[in-house]
Parts: C-alpha cells; sequence; structure tokens
C-alpha cells in the first residue's frame, strides 16, 4: 500500500476545518438539547397529564426513529411545509439539537429520580413551593450526578453529527467524503477523519473520566 | 392547634390510618408511640401534608388542610418537621440549609436569616460548624442542624419524625437534649418516638397507636405506669 501523505498534507486544512465545524456543531446540538431535555424532563414528572404525554410521545418518537431519517425529514420537510428551503447548516443543527434533546431528557430525568425523595419532603415541608425545590434542592444536586451521562452523550453526539453530511453540511465526515471525491484515494481521505474523530472522542472520554473521579472523591471526603 | 377527626389514609389497599381522633393544644408535648406499621409516621405526615389525607378533617391553626383551595405551603411554612434521615440538603454548607427557606420563602433579608441561623445554631451547639457540609457532621450534629433548620422558619408547631432512630446510641442524648430545652421554651411538640424514656420525661400526653388506630392515650404515668388496654401493656412490656 502507498500512502500519499502528500494528499492527507495538502487537504490538511479541510480536516482540521471539519473537525472544528463537527465540534461547533456538537456543542450547539447539545447545549440546545439540555435545555429540551431540562423543560422536557420536568414536563414528564408533572402531573399535568397532557403535558406528561406529549413528553413521553417525544422521547418515543425520537428514539424511535434514526437520527438519520430525522435529518431527511427535517432539510427536506421544511421546504414544503414552510414555503422556504432551510440551509444545512439550520436544518443540521435543528435535528440534532431535536435528538439530543430527547436523549438528554431521559438523562435529566433519571438525575431527578435519583435524588433522595426525602430531600423534596424537607424542602416542601419548610414551605418552600415545587419549582422553588426543584430549582434550590433538586436540580443542583441532579446536575452534578448527569454531568458523566451528558458527557457520554456528547461524544455520542460527535459521532453521530457525522450524518449531516449527507445534506453536504461541511464537517468532518464531508471533509472525508470531499477529499474521496476529487482523489479517489480511500485511505487517505477517511484514516485522517477517523483520527479526528478519535482525538477529539478521547478528549471528551478522559475529560469525563477525570470529572467523575474527582466526583468520587468528594463524595468520600 | 391541631385537630383531626375521623383521618382515614390508604395506600392503594393498604389501609394505615383508620379514623384517626387527635387535638393537640398550644404548648402541648404529644409523643406517639408504638409498634412499626401502626401508622405513627404516616399520622405525623398528614399533619403537614406530605401524605394526603384519604378521608376525614385535619385542621392546623384553624387552616382546614383537606379542603382544596387551602395554600398549603402556608400551612408548612407554620409547621417544623424533622425526620428520621434528617434529610440535610448536601449540597449546601450548614448555614445555607438553615437560610435557605426563610430567604425564599418567608423574604427576609439574608444578613437578618443568617444572624438568626447564627442563633440556633448556638442554641443546638454548633455554632463553629456553620461552614461545614451536612456530610462532614456526625449523625447526631445533622440531626440538630436539621431541627436548627426547621426552627429557622420559626414555626408554630414542631413535628418529629422518629427523630434517633437512625442514629447511634452515644448521639441520641445530645438530639434529645435540644428537644427537651424546646419543649421546655413552650413549643407546640408531635413526637413520633422509640425513646421511651423521653416521651416519660419531656411528654405532656402519650399516644399508643396500633393497627392504624390510637388504641390509648394519657399522660406518661398513667400509659407507662397503668395502661389500660392489653395490646398497650404486650408492648410496653418488650420495649421497656
Amino acid at each position: 500500500m502507498d500512502f500519499r501523505w502528500d494528499i492527507v498534507y495538502s487537504y490538511y486544512d479541510m480536516f482540521l476545518m471539519g473537525g472544528w465545524m463537527t465540534l461547533k456543531l456538537t456543542a450547539i446540538a447539545v447545549t440546545i438539547g439540555t435545555i429540551i431535555g431540562l423543560i422536557v424532563a420536568l414536563a414528564r414528572l408533572t402531573k399535568f397529564t397532557p403535558l406528561r404525554w406529549f413528553a413521553a410521545i417525544y422521547t418515543d418518537v425520537i428514539r424511535g426513529t434514526p437520527l438519520l431519517v430525522q435529518i431527511f425529514i427535517v432539510h427536506f420537510g421544511a421546504p414544503k411545509l414552510l414555503g422556504f428551503s432551510l440551509s444545512a447548516m439550520t436544518s443540521g443543527l435543528i435535528a440534532l439539537s431535536i435528538n439530543s434533546g430527547a436523549y438528554v431528557a431521559e438523562i435529566f430525568r433519571a438525575g431527578i429520580q435519583s435524588i433522595d425523595k426525602g430531600q423534596m419532603e424537607a424542602a416542601r415541608s419548610l414551605g418552600m413551593t415545587y419549582p422553588q425545590a426543584m430549582r434550590h434542592i433538586i436540580l443542583p444536586q441532579a446536575f452534578r450526578r448527569i454531568i458523566p451521562p451528558l458527557g457520554n452523550e456528547f461524544i455520542a453526539m460527535l459521532k453521530d453529527s457525522s450524518l449531516v453530511s449527507v445534506i453536504s453540511l461541511p464537517e468532518l465526515a464531508m471533509a472525508g467524503r470531499t477529499v474521496y471525491g476529487s482523489t479517489y484515494r480511500v485511505w487517505e481521505a477517511w484514516l485522517p477523519v477517523a483520527f479526528v474523530y478519535l482525538v477529539m472522542t478521547l478528549a471528551f472520554t478522559r475529560l469525563v473520566a477525570w470529572y467523575e473521579s474527582r466526583l468520587a472523591l468528594k463524595a468520600h471526603r | 392547634m391541631i385537630e383531626i377527626k375521623g383521618l382515614h389514609k390508604k395506600f392503594g389497599s393498604l389501609h394505615v390510618l383508620r379514623g384517626v381522633d387527635l387535638t393537640v393544644a398550644e404548648r402541648e408535648v404529644v409523643c406517639i408511640i408504638g409498634p412499626s406499621g401502626s401508622g405513627k409516621s404516616t399520622l405525623l405526615r398528614c399533619i403537614n401534608h406530605l401524605e394526603e389525607a384519604t378521608e376525614g378533617e385535619i385542621q392546623v391553626e384553624g387552616i382546614h388542610l383537606t379542603h382544596k383551595e387551602t395554600d398549603i405551603n402556608r400551612v408548612r411554612a407554620e409547621v417544623g418537621m424533622v425526620f428520621q434521615r434528617f434529610n440535610l440538603f448536601p449540597h449546601m454548607t450548614v448555614l445555607e440549609n438553615i437560610t435557605l427557606a426563610p430567604v425564599q420563602v418567608r423574604k427576609m433579608p439574608k444578613v437578618e436569616a443568617e444572624r438568626f441561623a447564627r442563633e440556633l445554631l448556638t442554641k443546638v451547639g454548633l455554632s463553629e460548624k456553620e461552614r461545614a457540609y451536612p456530610e462532614q457532621l456526625s449523625g447526631g450534629q445533622q440531626q440538630r442542624v436539621a431541627i436548627a433548620r426547621a426552627l429557622a422558619m420559626k414555626p408554630k408547631i414542631m413535628l418529629f419524625d422518629e427523630p434517633t432512630s437512625a442514629l447511634d446510641p452515644e448521639m441520641v442524648g445530645e438530639v434529645l437534649n435540644v428537644m427537651k430545652d424546646l419543649a421546655r421554651e413552650g413549643m407546640t411538640m408531635v413526637v413520633v418516638t422509640h425513646e421511651m424514656g423521653f416521651a416519660r420525661e419531656v411528654g405532656d400526653r402519650v399516644i399508643f397507636m396500633d393497627e392504624g388506630v390510637i388504641v390509648e392515650e394519657g399522660s406518661p404515668e398513667q400509659i407507662f405506669g397503668n395502661p389500660r388496654h392489653e395490646r398497650t401493656k404486650a408492648f410496653l412490656s418488650k420495649v421497656l
């Protein structure tokens, strides 16, 4: 196998820019997903039935259908529904955020439910309202516990975001397609892509592991 | 201060309270004793609406808890509760634990809440612990902080749900002493307890519950010295 380093080198800025775009996409999608997830998780825990149903349907539908299909529906469905088309960036971000929101909602729900129910009772017994107790007592404790699974969601999204290359969003996987398309060199196109993904996911895995160990240390103080 | 009439509580098919009538007067200390599963804790939890009554009436300070339009948070602010497992907020310091509710619920200025919190910490003997986190304290210390936290709302009534049951034996005394001081100051108290010595010494009235009803009530002397019911006798012979 003759590996042409010169091809990799001549496209290196495309790989790096693609990686940067992937990172940006993921960060924005998970951030919006976290906001959606928090709202949906709280909705799932209310006594108000229609809201609870809506939240349950949302998480079921999103988690029960492939992200690739969701991306197609958003990107090619939007023009039919709205009368104007969305840029790849916009529909990519919408699809990824909505997708992330469903997974984050489940993470939040598990986190909130893992807090001892005595905490809510103590807060309520002091005269705090449900929202006050959530805000001051339950959520701050739940947040600490969900940072590791949230980190894992970030890593999963980092990889899954490669699917938006199907709508030609210029992220990392799209860089691979572009390089392959113009050179027809498999290894030179896809190995650098795999490498950049790996560097990013390893970095985040380490970060999450470090946070977890710090958390464990604190718990056993 | 507290008036309960015909209280029933069911958890699904489990009938935990089967018609309880209870009146607690101002400055009175009522101790509730009885075997586990007798409904003592459920009764206590109904008084501040942590459990919803299935049937019957509960009035606290003249406010009907069982009426739909009652603002339950207003009642709860007047009724302090101390739990078996302390339930301190682990992400907050001792001082923050105590000041949170006065600031959030009573809208007390923070400075004033902190001043009062320090006063309460001195009272429960933990003035040097205000910056500590709950996990850094012993069980007895945590429970004393929990008492201070409840007192910070300046409640008119204090409910204690087996406050010493989760404690190592050597720490029971320090918590009971704080409760005795509180009783002496004239706090209205309802105490579910297995500490018969405390009930005898501090209680104005002792209530024996079994299988969801009040079997017998009377002065500590009468209940401990001369119980009338067989069930009371059988229970006391096991625990005394």
